[in-house]
């Protein structure tokens, strides 16, 4: 299992910010999704988020939602989640589950936690829990050897930043702008002084993420953060491509624009 | 205060009658709590500090008072319905009348507090989510009346269920947003305002229309909604002479069940009965039994019960009555069950309707069919507490809006 450590290590070592995709298990399919997550790996990823499809995703944009709602008309189920982990981290990318507290919360904190670490994940994102109600799955995580990645947003407070990093192993991520997810023209400006506002409290890399979906964009980001997280950008390729050949050269595309933006910093 | 006014500081704060206000995090016991995202907790933050200050603060409360008198018709009076109780045993049944109140529902209570706020806050703009369009009305009509400008947002099979109350809103000046996606329903609307709602903090306050959600929301909401029981402990003494032995309400989200039960929970001779939209029954897997066949979850930023799948997933709701077709349930409504300081029940879609015309009949009041669950649960209570019995019904709004309904159930 490669760990956040070691990516991040890499990656300041080649002077330049780690390249983190997103994609949510069972979509298009469930090997879809792993054929799709290793093309991003082989053309540049160094980090794979692999989302829990939910039900009720408040803080996702039409484009995740999009995929979702397929994932989970496909059936897709927490065994499958496992099994897409365990797909990518074969590839020897760093793997995440992204994910919202419920499913967790109904699986078994200890037994997710668990299950997790033997698909060879190393950790989760937790966007819809916040410090408070964290302590359950970081003790959980804790004890199964996996990180935990909590969100800062441009809102928060000094006080929220400290409480939320002082929660967080592996990475903060720092959501760039206020909305949910999805591509946009501009990263959110609030980003870069978020990115500034967390350091002071934290050693831990800070990665942003949120409406970046470019080569220059990742550029852009790379010159203030440790990594940049794309997500809808690569769904959105899947969603237009005529068929999963042509869907895998444009991930496998887009992978390559982002990795050398993320070393253009 | 002064003479005629309805509320105190202590009716709005809920004069700790139980010492179980939600704690520092927001919980009833285990239950609620902010589970969002932590872009949000500034704007929760917000709202609460600005509702700790307004509560307390006289100026406030009178202004709220005011409106609740000269805008939405308050007090609303007490009615007995003995012709309608020959059905239940012979006890004797009264109906709290939420539903002679401007707009036609309990929900304008809460909006009315909430616009209030909204302005204190200096927000200019409030959203808020709708399932039969009650909650969007009563939100437009507010917000006309402070001046604000308001988005709704509804699901696209609720819409064209309810198209009336689209139009309603659309005439108070509200902008009506279709919700396309998920189940296309109440759930999926809440979801949609809480993606605006991250995007558009800075100048907007979502006025949320039940006391779920993440925290101070329920807790803001149910102080809101209040007043209903506050006035109906005070009539029922002058009425009768004495507490009534049960209270009855319909629960969805459960804003009017909490409204009326919270002046009677520190009466312990009072029983306090939840109903719940059972559907095509508890086994059908068709209802919206959320407290009764749900179990323990996070849905819409809150621990509570949820109907949901071995996996976490949410398990659309079922209900003849759009007002309790939700798969969530008041944070409250989850503590005062497992405490067994209130009951809750399952009520059927036909025996809701039943007890909706029987009500149009006997009394010539047409109920909405939320009420008509708890009036079917009070013919059921007074069967079971005997002649003696007094049982207060919270009757929450009219039925009005129910007509396209029941022209279809009753083929008139």
């Amino acid at each position: 299992m490669t760990t956040l450590q070691t990516v991040f290590a890499k990656a300041k070592a080649d002077d330049r910010a780690a390249l983190i995709g997103y994609l949510p298990a069972g979509f298009p399919t469930v090997e879809g999704a792993v054929a799709a997550a290793s093309a991003m790996v082989e053309a540049g990823c160094d980090v794979i988020e692999i989302g829990l499809p939910y039900s009720d995703p408040l803080m996702d944009g039409p484009t995740i939602q999009a995929a979702v709602h397929r994932a989970l008309t496909n059936g897709t189920r927490i065994a499958d989640v496992m099994r897409t982990v365990e797909g990518v981290a074969a590839t020897g990318a760093a793997t995440l589950v992204m994910t919202y507290w419920n499913p967790i919360d109904r699986y078994g904190a200890e037994r997710f936690a668990r299950d997790l670490a033997s698909a060879g994940g190393t950790g989760t994102i937790t966007p819809d829990l916040t410090p408070e109600e964290s302590g359950v799955w970081r003790e959980a995580s804790a004890a199964a050897g996996i990180d935990t990645v909590f969100l800062v947003a441009p809102s928060s407070t000094e006080e929220r930043i400290k409480a939320v990093v002082d929660c967080c192993t592996g990475f903060v991520y720092a959501a760039s702008l206020m909305g949910v997810t999805g591509a946009r023209d501009q990263v959110g400006s609030a980003a870069r002084g978020l990115v500034e506002r967390t350091r002071p409290h934290t050693g831990l890399p800070v990665c942003v993420g949120l409406g970046v979906g470019t080569g220059d964009q990742a550029a852009e980001v790379a010159g203030y953060a440790d990594g940049v997280i794309v997500g809808s950008a690569f769904i959105r390729r899947l969603l237009d491509a005529s068929d999963e050949a042509a869907g895998l050269a444009s991930v496998r595309e887009l992978a390559a624009e982002l990795a050398e933006g993320v070393r253009r910093r | 205060m002064t003479e005629g006014t309805i509320l105190t500081p202590a009716d709005l704060a809920g004069n700790g009658v139980y010492g179980d206000d939600p704690d520092v995090r927001g919980k009833f016991g285990v239950f609620g709590g902010r589970y969002v995202p932590e872009a949000l907790i500034p704007a929760l933050d917000e709202v609460a500090a600005e509702y700790e200050k307004a509560k307390n603060d006289l100026a406030f409360i009178r202004e709220f008072d005011h409106l609740l008198r000269t805008y939405a018709g308050r007090p609303t009076t007490l009615t007995e319905v003995p012709r309608f109780a020959e059905q239940a045993g012979g006890a004797r049944i009264i109906l709290k009348r939420e539903d002679l109140t401007h707009t036609g529902a309990h929900k304008i209570n809460n909006v009315l507090g909430q616009a209030l706020l909204t302005r204190r806050l200096g927000k200019t703009r409030v959203i808020a989510e709708t399932g039969a369009g009650q909650h969007g009305v009563a939100t437009a009509t507010a917000a006309a009346l402070l001046g604000l400008e308001c988005v709704i947002y509804m699901g696209a099979v609720d819409c064209e269920r309810q198209a009336l109350n689209v139009a309603r809103m659309k005439l108070l000046g509200a902008t009506v947003v279709p919700v396309a996606n998920g189940s296309q329903t109440l759930k999926d609307a809440i979801n949609e305002a809480f993606r605006d709602w991250v995007a558009n903090v800075d100048h907007t306050h979502y006025l949320f229309g039940t006391i779920a959600g993440p925290h101070p929301f329920p807790e803001i909401v149910r102080d809101f909604a209040r007043v209903i029981g506050v006035e109906a402990r005070r009539q029922m003494l002058e009425l009768t002479g004495r507490l009534p032995d049960a209270v009855a309400a319909a629960v969805g989200g459960g804003s009017n069940a909490i409204g009326i039960f919270h002046a009677f929970i520190g009466d312990q001779n009072v029983q306090l009965h939840g109903y719940e939209a059972g559907g095509r029954g508890a086994g059908s897997g068709e209802h919206a039994l959320t407290l009764t066949q749900g179990s323990v979850g996070v849905l819409h930023g809150a621990r509570t019960y949820v109907l949901q799948d071995d996996e976490g997933q949410t398990i659309e709701s079922h209900s003849i009555s759009a007002g309790l077709d939700y798969p969530g349930v008041g944070p409250e409504h989850a503590w005062l069950k497992d405490t067994g300081r209130a009951t809750y029940h399952g009520v059927t879609d036909a025996e809701a309707m039943e007890a909706f015309a029987l009500l149009a009949r006997t009394e010539g009041i047409i109920p909405a069919i939320e009420s008509s669950h708890a009036l079917a649960g009070a013919l059921k209570l007074g069967r079971e507490l005997g002649p003696e019995a007094i049982i207060l019904v919270n009757l929450s709004g009219r039925g009005d809006k129910d007509m396209g309904t029941a022209m279809k159930y009753f083929n008139l």
